[in-house]
Formats: C-alpha cells, sequence, structure tokens
C-alpha cells in the first residue's frame, strides 16, 4: 500500500537561502514520524509545503499515492492534513468557538458540543466560550489540536509542541498522540528535543542544513548518535561552572506588584528576588507568564514612578528610572526578541551598536564617533565571533544565531555589574547556544551579577546557580540548582507548590 | 498576475535616485491623459506647468520666493516623519505663526523700532510650536492620535484667522476686505535679491536646511529620532522616550512651520490675508516625502515643487486651468514616488502568468 | 416646522455622511489596513455624483458613479499600500490631496450650480408622533445609512465574513498560515470603504446641500476617521459619535434657538474643537484601546 504521504526530491529557496533540498519523506498512516533538526536545519519550511502555506521549487508531493500540488492550506486541509503551529495560529480578541469556526463548517451549537466531546475523548478540556486572550498557552496548544481534530485529519503535523507546556503536561500530550495513533491517525512531529523523541516516535527523519541526513529508528539509536546526525559533530559538553565566592548584593526585586495595562498582558504579584555578584539567578516557567512583563520591569521599558524602592540597583533604588538611567549605573539587558528591539533591523551593525554603547565614548558632545563607532563594532564582531560582511551589513541581513552573539557581546562589552538575559537560545543553533552559555558563566565568574529568564529547563540547569518559577505573575522562592530536580521546578511552573 | 518582493542587503541608491524622476515623468504623463481628457490643450498646461517656470529671471525669482516657506517646513516635517511622528497640521502651525507675527504691526501700525521684526519673527515660531504643542501634549498625556489633532488644529485656526480678518483685526481703511493693515517698513524683512521680492528668509530655509542635515546625519539627538521611527520597541530598549521624540518633532515642525508663517506677512504680503498660505502646509508633506525624508532631497523637492506652484499660476491664464490642477499633479507626483519607492527597499518581480 | 423639529431632523441628516464614510473606513480598519485618505474620495464622490446628478437628473445615477469614483481611488491607495507596501500613513495622503485635486477639477465647471431639493420619505405613523416626528421624515439615505450600521454590526460580530474581516486584521501572519488569502481580503475591504466614501461625499453635495461648492467637505472625511476611533472600531458606537457631531454641525441653529449670539467662526469650529477633546478622552482609556483596537493596524503585510 502506498504510503500516505510522500515527498519526493522537494527543495525550497528563499533568496541566497536553501532552506530544503532534494527531500524524500515518506509518512504511514498509524505512526509517529519525528522530524529532528535543530535551529535553521529547514523543519520549519519543510512542514510550511506540507501544509500548503508555501509552495516548494521543485519535488513532488504524493497523498495517498497521487500527486497532488497543495497550493494552501485549505487544499492541504481538504486532504485531510492538519496542523498545529509553534507561534499558534489563534486570534486572540476572539471566542475560542469563534476561532474554531474560522475554518471548521457547522452551526455554533453543534460545534461547542463536538469540542466538548473531543475534549473528553482525548483529555484536552477547553471552554469553547472562553476568549483566546485570557488562556494560558497550554491551553492554547490545546485549542489549536482540538481546531485540527474537527476536521477529522489523516495527518496531524506539531510543530515543537513541546515548548511550551510543563514536563508534567508533555506526558499528557503523549497520551494524547499516542491514543490518535491508535486511531489509524498519522503523526508528524517536530522537535529538537532528543530524548522525547525517543520516548514517543516509531521513525525519524534527520535534517542537517536543508537536506536528509538520516532516517531510522529512534528508539534503536542512543541520544548521542541522534545528536551527531543532528548537528554533525558530537554534542558541545555542558559548562557546568563550579561555585565560588559570592559578590554583594547587585539587584533585588522586593514585593513588586505590577498591574498590566494591557489587557492581553499579565500582572505580577509581589515579585522578590535578589541577585549577588558571582552568580547566575535563573528564571524558569513557560512563556506568557510574566516574563516579559518582569524582564521590562528590570530592564526599566516599564518604570513604576510611585514604587522605587520595590527595585534596587547596587543598593539604591531604581524602580522610578528609565531604561536609560539604569544602564548607566551598570545594568545590561539581552531581550528575547531581537530583530526590532535588540536591534534596528534596518540599521547597520555599527549604528545598532550606538544603541546601548553610545556612553562608550561613540558620542562626543552630541555627535556621533564614526570612527569609535565602527572600532566598537568591528572589536565585537570578532571577540564574539560574529559571521557578516562587517560593521556596515544590516542587523536584518544576520541569522538569528548571529545577531544573537552579536547583541550578547555588545552588552557584555559594557562591563555590566548585572546582566539580564531574556531567551539567551531561542532560534539559536547548537552550536552558538553553547558558545553563549560559555560566555555567561565567564561572566559570572568574573564577578557579574547574571538573571537569565529561559524556558529551556536543561538550560537553566546547566548554568544556573539557583532558580526561580515563575508561574501566572507569581515568582517562586529561590532553590539551589543543586539541590533541586527537574521534577520539582516542573511542580512550580504548574503552580502546584506554593 | 503575481507580485513578489524580496528585501535587498541594501537600499539600492541608483534606485534612490531614479525614484522621484521615475514619479515626475510618470506624473507628467497621466497629467496629459487627463487634461487632454478634459479638453485643456494639455501640450500648453505641461509647458506652462514645467518650464515656464524657468523661463526669465522674474519666473526664477518668484520660484525661489515659493521654495523658501516649503523648503522650511517641509525640514520640521520630514524630521517627525522619520520619527513615526506624522504632524499633517503645518498649515494651521503657519496661520497662527503668521497671526503672532501679525500681532505687533496691527497693535503698532507706526511701529519703528528696529526691534519689531525680531520680535515679530520669535512671535512666529513661538505660535507655531505652541500651536503644535497641543498636540504633543494630547498625545503624550491622553494618547490622543497626533494625525487627527493637528488636522483638527488646522480648521481651528482657519477660523480664528477668518474671525480675526472679519473683525477685530480688520484694516478700517482696508474698503471691507477681509485683511489687516499694510504693515510699516519696520515690519518687514529685507530684500535679498534685488529687483525682486526674494527675501533673507530665503537664506534662513537653507541654514535651517544645514542644520537639519547635521542633526539628522551626526546627532545623537537625530539618531535617537530615527531609531523611533524605523523600530519603536528598540527606542524603549535603549531608553529614547517616545514622550520626547514627540515634543522634539511636533515642535520642531510647529516652530518651522510658524516661521514661515511670520515670513509671509512680513515678507512678499506685508499684511496679514485670508490666503497667507496657499496650501504650503499641506505641499510640504509632498515635498519631505518627495525628498526622501532627507534634508539634502528636500531642498532639491522644494524647488521643484515651487516651481510647480508657479507653473500652476501660469496655466490658469494660458491654458484655461483651475488651480487645482497644481493639486492633481502633487497628488499624481506623491502617488507615483511612494509606488517607486518600494523598488528601493525591494527587488520586485512581476510574475504574468499568475499562479506560480 | 418649529426650529426644535428643525434641528432634530437636521441632525439625522448631518450626521448620514459622516456615519456612512465612517462605516467604510470601520470595515477597511478591522482588517487592518489604515486609509487616511477619506476626505479625498468624499471630495471625489462628492463631484462625481453632483456632476452625474446635474447631468441625467438621475439621483441613483449620481450615487452609483459616485461609489465607483470611491472605488477606483481607494484602488490607487491599495495598489500602494497593498501592493507595493508603502507607508500607510503618506499613501492615504496621497490619494487625499489627488482626490481633493481631481474633486475641484471635475466640479469647477459646475461651480454653485444648484439641484432640485431632495425627496422626502415620511415613516408612516413614527413620523406624526408629537417633538420627535421630525426624526422620521427624511431622505431615504438616511434611513439607509443607519440600517446599514446595523447591519455591519451583525456582520463584524455574527457572521462567518465577520470573523474573517476580524482575523485578517488582528494577526494576518495566522491569517495567513491558515490559509486565508490576506491582500486580497484587505484589498476588498478597502475597495468596500472607497465605495462608501464616494457615495458620502455624494449625499453631502446632491442631498444635504444640493449645491456645488469647491471644498464643500470641509473636513468631514478625517471626522469620519475621528469616529472610528471614538467608536472603538465597533458599528453602534460610531453611529452614536456621528448623531452627536451631526448636532454640533447645527451649532448655529441651536445656539440661534438657544438665544445665544456667539461669533459664526466659534460655532464652525465646535466639531473640530470636540474632535480633539474626545480624542483625548477615549484615547486616554488605554486599556479600552488595546481591546477595542485593531492589533495590525497600518503595518504592511507582504504574505
Amino acid at each position: 500500500m502506498a504510503p500516505l504521504l510522500q515527498l519526493s526530491g522537494v527543495s525550497k529557496r528563499y533568496g541566497g537561502v536553501q532552506a530544503n533540498a532534494g527531500i524524500d519523506l515518506s509518512v504511514d498512516a498509524g505512526s509517529i514520524h519525528a522530524i529532528l533538526g535543530e535551529n535553521g536545519a529547514g523543519k520549519s519550511t519543510l512542514m510550511k509545503l506540507i501544509y500548503g502555506v508555501e509552495r516548494p521549487d521543485e519535488g513532488q508531493v504524493f497523498w495517498q499515492g497521487q500527486a497532488v500540488t497543495l497550493s494552501s492550506p485549505s487544499d492541504a486541509r481538504r486532504l485531510g492534513i492538519g496542523m498545529v503551529f509553534q507561534h499558534f495560529s489563534l486570534f486572540e480578541t476572539l471566542s475560542v468557538l469563534q476561532n474554531m469556526a474560522l475554518i471548521v463548517p457547522g452551526s455554533k451549537g453543534d460545534l461547542a458540543s463536538r469540542i466538548r466531546d473531543l475534549g473528553a475523548a482525548f483529555g484536552l478540556s477547553v471552554d469553547p466560550q472562553a476568549m483566546v486572550h485570557a488562556l494560558s498557552v497550554g491551553e492554547r496548544q490545546r485549542v489549536e489540536i482540538i481546531r485540527c481534530l474537527l476536521l477529522n485529519p489523516a495527518l496531524l503535523i506539531l510543530d515543537e509542541p513541546t515548548s511550551v507546556l510543563p514536563p508534567q503536561s508533555v506526558a499528557l500530550l503523549f497520551e494524547t498522540l499516542r491514543a490518535l495513533r491508535a486511531k489509524g491517525m498519522a503523526i508528524l512531529f517536530i522537535s529538537h528535543k532528543l530524548e522525547e523523541i525517543r520516548e514517543l516516535c516509531d521513525t525519524a527523519t534527520i535534517l542537517r542544513q536543508g537536506r536528509v541526513t538520516a532516517r531510522l529508528d529512534p528508539r534503536q539509536g542512543s541520544a548521542h548518535d541522534l545528536a551527531t546526525l543532528m548537528i554533525g559533530r558530537p554534542m558541545p559538553p555542558p559548562v557546568h561552572p563550579t561555585p565560588h565566592g559570592l559578590g554583594e548584593e547587585r539587584l533585588a526585586l522586593s514585593k513588586l506588584s505590577y498591574d498590566n495595562d494591557d489587557p492581553f498582558g499579565v500582572s505580577l504579584k509581589d515579585v522578590s528576588l535578589s541577585v549577588r555578584g558571582g552568580e547566575i539567578l535563573g528564571i524558569a516557567g513557560i512563556s506568557g507568564n510574566g516574563q516579559q512583563e518582569l524582564a521590562a520591569l528590570i530592564s526599566g521599558e516599564i518604570a513604576l514612578k510611585s514604587k522605587a524602592t520595590t527595585v534596587t540597583l547596587m543598593g539604591k533604588p531604581a524602580g522610578d528610572l528609565g531604561a536609560a538611567a539604569r544602564r548607566q549605573r551598570g545594568l545590561a539587558f539581552v531581550p528575547e526578541d531581537r530583530l526590532g528591539r535588540g536591534a534596528v533591523p534596518d540599521m547597520s551593525l555599527a549604528d545598532n551598536a550606538l544603541l546601548t554603547a553610545h556612553g562608550r565614548g561613540l558620542v562626543q558632545n552630541g555627535f556621533i564617533s564614526r570612527k569609535a563607532e565602527r572600532a566598537f563594532t568591528a572589536d565585537c564582531i570578532a571577540r564574539f565571533d560574529v559571521r557578516t560582511s562587517g560593521p556596515q551589513a544590516e542587523a536584518g541581513s544576520l541569522s538569528g544565531g548571529n545577531l544573537q552573539k552579536f547583541i550578547m557581546g555588545r552588552e557584555m562589552m559594557l562591563d555590566p555589574k548585572v546582566l539580564l538575559v531574556a531567551q539567551p537560545t531561542w532560534g539559536v543553533d547548537i552550536g552558538a547556544a553553547s558558545e553563549i552559555r560559555q560566555r555567561l558563566v565567564a561572566m559570572r565568574n568574573a564577578g557579574a551579577a547574571i538573571v537569565v529568564i529561559s524556558e529551556e529547563i536543561d538550560e537553566l540547569f546547566e548554568i544556573c546557580d539557583r532558580l526561580q518559577v515563575l508561574h501566572k505573575g507569581h515568582l517562586s522562592p529561590s532553590v539551589d540548582v543543586a539541590a533541586t530536580s527537574v521534577e520539582q521546578i516542573g511542580t512550580y511552573m504548574i503552580g502546584a507548590a506554593a | 498576475m503575481k507580485i513578489t518582493f524580496e528585501r535587498r542587503a541594501a537600499l539600492s541608491r541608483p534606485v534612490l535616485l531614479a525614484a522621484p524622476l521615475m514619479a515626475l515623468g510618470l506624473a507628467m504623463l497621466t497629467s496629459l491623459i487627463l487634461f487632454a481628457a478634459l479638453g485643456k490643450p494639455a501640450g500648453q498646461a505641461l509647458y506652462s506647468l514645467l518650464l515656464e517656470p524657468f523661463v526669465g529671471w522674474y519666473n526664477i525669482s518668484e520660484v525661489l520666493l515659493k521654495m523658501g516657506p516649503l523648503m522650511l517646513i517641509a525640514q520640521g516635517l520630514a524630521i517627525g516623519f522619520r520619527a513615526n511622528v506624522f504632524n499633517i497640521g503645518a498649515e494651521g502651525q503657519l496661520i497662527i505663526g503668521a497671526l503672532c507675527a501679525s500681532a505687533l504691526p496691527v497693535y503698532f501700525p507706526d511701529g519703528a523700532s528696529p526691534l519689531m521684526l525680531p520680535a515679530m519673527i520669535a512671535l512666529g515660531a513661538v505660535g507655531g510650536a505652541a500651536w503644535a504643542a497641543i498636540a504633543a501634549g494630547l498625545r503624550v498625556r491622553f494618547n490622543a492620535n497626533e494625525i487627527l489633532v493637528t488636522l483638527m488644529l488646522t480648521l481651528i485656526a482657519t477660523q480664528v484667522l477668518n474671525y480675526l480678518l472679519l473683525g477685530p483685526w480688520k484694516d478700517p481703511h482696508g474698503f471691507n476686505f477681509p485683511q489687516s493693515v499694510t504693515f510699516p517698513d519696520a515690519a518687514l524683512l529685507p530684500i535679498l535679491l534685488a529687483g525682486t521680492r526674494v527675501n533673507i528668509s530665503l537664506l534662513g530655509a537653507f541654514i535651517v536646511s544645514g542644520l537639519a542635515y547635521v542633526m539628522m546625519r551626526h546627532r545623537f539627538s537625530g539618531y535617537q529620532l530615527l531609531v523611533g521611527g524605523l523600530a519603536p520597541r528598540a527606542a524603549r530598549y535603549a531608553g529614547f522616550t517616545e514622550a520626547r521624540a514627540v515634543w522634539v518633532s511636533l515642535l520642531l515642525g510647529g516652530l518651522m512651520a510658524g516661521l514661515a508663517g511670520a515670513c509671509e506677512v512680513a515678507g512678499p504680503l506685508g499684511q496679514l490675508q485670508r490666503s497667507v498660505s496657499t496650501g504650503y502646509g499641506y505641499s510640504a508633506i509632498i515635498v519631505a516625502y518627495l525628498g526622501g525624508l532627507n534634508p539634502l532631497g528636500i531642498v532639491v523637492s522644494a524647488f521643484l515643487m515651487a516651481a510647480l506652484f508657479i507653473g500652476g499660476d501660469n496655466a490658469m491664464v494660458s491654458a484655461d486651468l483651475p488651480v487645482a490642477a497644481v493639486f492633481v499633479f502633487q497628488g499624481l507626483l506623491l502617488v507615483f514616488y511612494l509606488g517607486s519607492l518600494t523598488f528601493i527597499r525591494h527587488r520586485v518581480s512581476f510574475n504574468w502568468a499568475g499562479r506560480a | 416646522m418649529t426650529i426644535l423639529a428643525f434641528i432634530l431632523a437636521g441632525t439625522l441628516a448631518a450626521a448620514t455622511p459622516l456615519l456612512l464614510a465612517a462605516l467604510g473606513e470601520l470595515i477597511t480598519e478591522r482588517a487592518g489596513v489604515l486609509n487616511l485618505g477619506i476626505e479625498g474620495m468624499m471630495a471625489l464622490g462628492a463631484a462625481v455624483g453632483f456632476v452625474v446628478t446635474y447631468t441625467t437628473h438621475n439621483p441613483v445615477l449620481g450615487f452609483a458613479a459616485a461609489a465607483l469614483a470611491g472605488i477606483a481611488l481607494s484602488l490607487v491607495f491599495a495598489t500602494l499600500a497593498l501592493g507595493f507596501m508603502a507607508n500607510q500613513v503618506a499613501a492615504g495622503l496621497a490619494i487625499g490631496v489627488l482626490g481633493q485635486g481631481l474633486s475641484s477639477l471635475i466640479g469647477k465647471p459646475l461651480e454653485s450650480q444648484t439641484l432640485d431639493a431632495p425627496g422626502k420619505w415620511a415613516v408612516p405613523l413614527l413620523a406624526h408622533l408629537p417633538a420627535m416626528g421630525s426624526l422620521f421624515d427624511q431622505d431615504l439615505v438616511v434611513y439607509l445609512t443607519f440600517g446599514l450600521a446595523v447591519a455591519i454590526w451583525a456582520v463584524l460580530n455574527h457572521s462567518k465574513l465577520g470573523l474573517i474581516i476580524r482575523a485578517v486584521g488582528e494577526n494576518p501572519h495566522a491569517a495567513r498560515a491558515i490559509g486565508f488569502r490576506v491582500r486580497r481580503i484587505r484589498l476588498a475591504a478597502v475597495a468596500f470603504g472607497g465605495a462608501l466614501a464616494g457615495m458620502a461625499g455624494a449625499y453631502a453635495s446632491t442631498l444635504y446641500t444640493p449645491l456645488w461648492a469647491d471644498g464643500m467637505i470641509a473636513g468631514r472625511g478625517w471626522i469620519a476617521v475621528a469616529l472610528v476611533v471614538f467608536g472603538t472600531w465597533a458599528a453602534g458606537r460610531i453611529a452614536f459619535g456621528a448623531v452627536l457631531f451631526g448636532a454640533l454641525s447645527l451649532g448655529g441653529l441651536i445656539a440661534q434657538a438657544a438665544g445665544v449670539a456667539l461669533p459664526s467662526q466659534l460655532l464652525a469650529s465646535l466639531p473640530y474643537a470636540v474632535t480633539i477633546v474626545m480624542l483625548a478622552v477615549i484615547s486616554s482609556n488605554r486599556r479600552r484601546m488595546r481591546l477595542n483596537t485593531v492589533a495590525s493596524l497600518g503595518q504592511p503585510f507582504a504574505g
């Protein structure tokens, strides 16, 4: 019998980048098929081709043995392909039901009861009347999955589904997926997490730089083998810092509450933390639980005029200071979104250096010194191994990993007393991620106080001295990494422990 | 047809220069067709609009006379546009500037103090800036959209002007025309080019252009505004406050428009009239865009637009075209320019076969 | 007719062109596109509507021609803003200037000409109500416009089409990912806005004041844009705002009725001043703005 879905020699190019080259893939009904690859390997592009969001430049797609042309997602849905996006395709100002009604035919009442039935059958309960902006990230994922299931797909694609889930919920999701497989559904499971794939999947196709490097049964090989196939060399070893002496307190939040104006945002309640020189504090938690607000409150992008003493920097009140004033006092910040926040895409790297490094002699008497600007930028490019044509390259032309190295380098070159880093390795390839983690540890050893906000638990366990967990705007007490476990942090992440 | 855009790695310099020329050509072609369709002598109209302004020293001097205020206002507006602060009420700021400057000669029609003129210029600048400050304050404090507020303020400014000219400020010996007394010599700007109406405000406009160039190109304060326009979140991240960008943009824009208004009443008009502005405030928006929001480009586009105004006056006589033809041409110019701009940032490919 | 009855009747008629244009802009903005060229499209519609009605003596033809003119100009905008991804503010201003210029050019030969006063249609029974009766003795377009407000409310909140428009406006990337043709939907929304703006202009020039005067739109298009903000992107609140402004534009009559003598310029400024105050009041509630505003408004989308 012909496979459910078959791709032969599929290629896709974006400008100068060959995202997919000659991909062959074959997916059978009643199986869970992993697509494994690191950031930038071409996984997302491949899924967009299968779901009809993009069209391949070359190659052919077969569905149940028939050659098909997918020119839009509705074509794909008509064949029986459903997709759960990593960055959900939900609309915040609409209700759950309205989001479903956009692509699922049927009357409202009928739809609502089918949503409840599916929820009961697969452990995916959601309230059809709830507004999407009020849902947690995990609930939104359920909504996306249910929306696909309402169309009775033969193939379900999930793009990095576990990145938004606490460890406990991952197990639940896997149960759901196994139940769907048992009903004969084929599942394409995209991930870069090796252990998950070994636990769940029947087959794995490994991508590297847009090409298929291996097809295998993931339960046979070890995680080490998979990693080698995925990145072309063995995994870089973890850095694990050794404990050493602590300096004075550099940054503290004491019972900081923030009532968010934005109805789609999160309010923070009684958040307290303290970081001293020479340590890394990790803030764990699924994004969307107040991470952006916390980062902005520490960086000064949100300043609280009447609550100066709830934030102290270098022992002095700073809650009422703006971002520029806090930076002057020794804070540096690497935000989670690089294009448009950490860097201006349409400006050269040199002009982007000016963004935060203007105090380092790049501006004299209000005039920009182009020479100093170029020298600083060239130094940053060299020291932090940024792959680019030079200081005049536009920030928008760099790859995610290289731009992150540039921004990280720029902030580190400010010799900050406190460094705040949000999601340091989002969208960064494994080599660059490992380099970034090493740099952070080196800065800690040199005496800086560092706060890392990340949703990658493994990463936090690798580099942090202490951890706190953010859940629905509350921050857990601090625990020593040496004295805790992934399970305990996971409990905090779903708000189960006080 | 399917159009696809591919972002260029860097701005295309040749296209940057070609875009305004391409727009000019297309606007000419379109208006030629339009005028012909309206039964006007199209060739004569285009000659009057585009070439006649450069025939003879008198015509050229009139172009320079109109160029001053256009250039001055456009420099101020362009700074705001680059910071994503859209002041489209320069017309109103110009009127208020002209009003404030006129207050002195209206109340001291026999004044001869050498301080009168500088005081008028200062009052005009402050008046224009203050009118724009209303919009800045409302935007910063109440989040009110500055596009709508500056526009509404212009409509109000027109009514204030009407009120004064029909009432308290009307020249008692002016045969009931809605205009003020004619200003004394001490309230008039010295002539720059003998034998023409071009006064020293043109020099001022060039100096302002130079300053705008230095600010946007070499000053950190200009850089901060650029970041605010290109990536507002990056500006917030760097600690460049939006409130400052709004205030600087609107105050500068209002100041320059107010200056232009003062220079009109103290210059070619010599009194306050209802037609103190022939749409300079609106045309300056187009001048700013056609100049690529670049201080040097604006010098060129202001000259071009001024010639178009003079040409429009000529065409009214020679080709029986209403003054509206100038605005049609301006609109077309901006439409085609915005279209051609895309080619600067993107490589555009057309696929005539339809679906790829 | 008493002066009060006259004011009541006049209020709805004065509100009609504002509401018509604002409803068009509402749909355009709900789909994520900011078209600031309403003033130009209204001006063009006013001139075309007047000229066609004047020559054919057929007001329906006049309205149809005005709608087509509005669509044509809105397509110029769409070509720039959607086709070429130009800055939407600049593109709106460009067609604003173009529309106003074309309007003067087209209307010029008929300067100061008049049309017959429009026929009115009294609603049976309601028109005979004491005091309020004059509200129900209007030309047909008034009823149709307020009916359209109800229809647009229903479409946006209770139909799949409305959901699609809102989805495209909130998050065009997600809308494309699940298969909607974002640019096509936006194009349709822009054209709809153009048609309504054109007709709003025709109403002003052929029915409200059936006389051609250059520049007769006089900022109404901008007030319509402001109304969409006042109404925080909801048809009902926009209709309420339009009626309020209709009443304000009759400020002279109202002042006369109240026996107050004020300079006419002050009264003429009143709608503009109130626009500014209302904008500040409504916009200062950031939470409410964020809940109702269209998330992708004004941002170019390439997909």
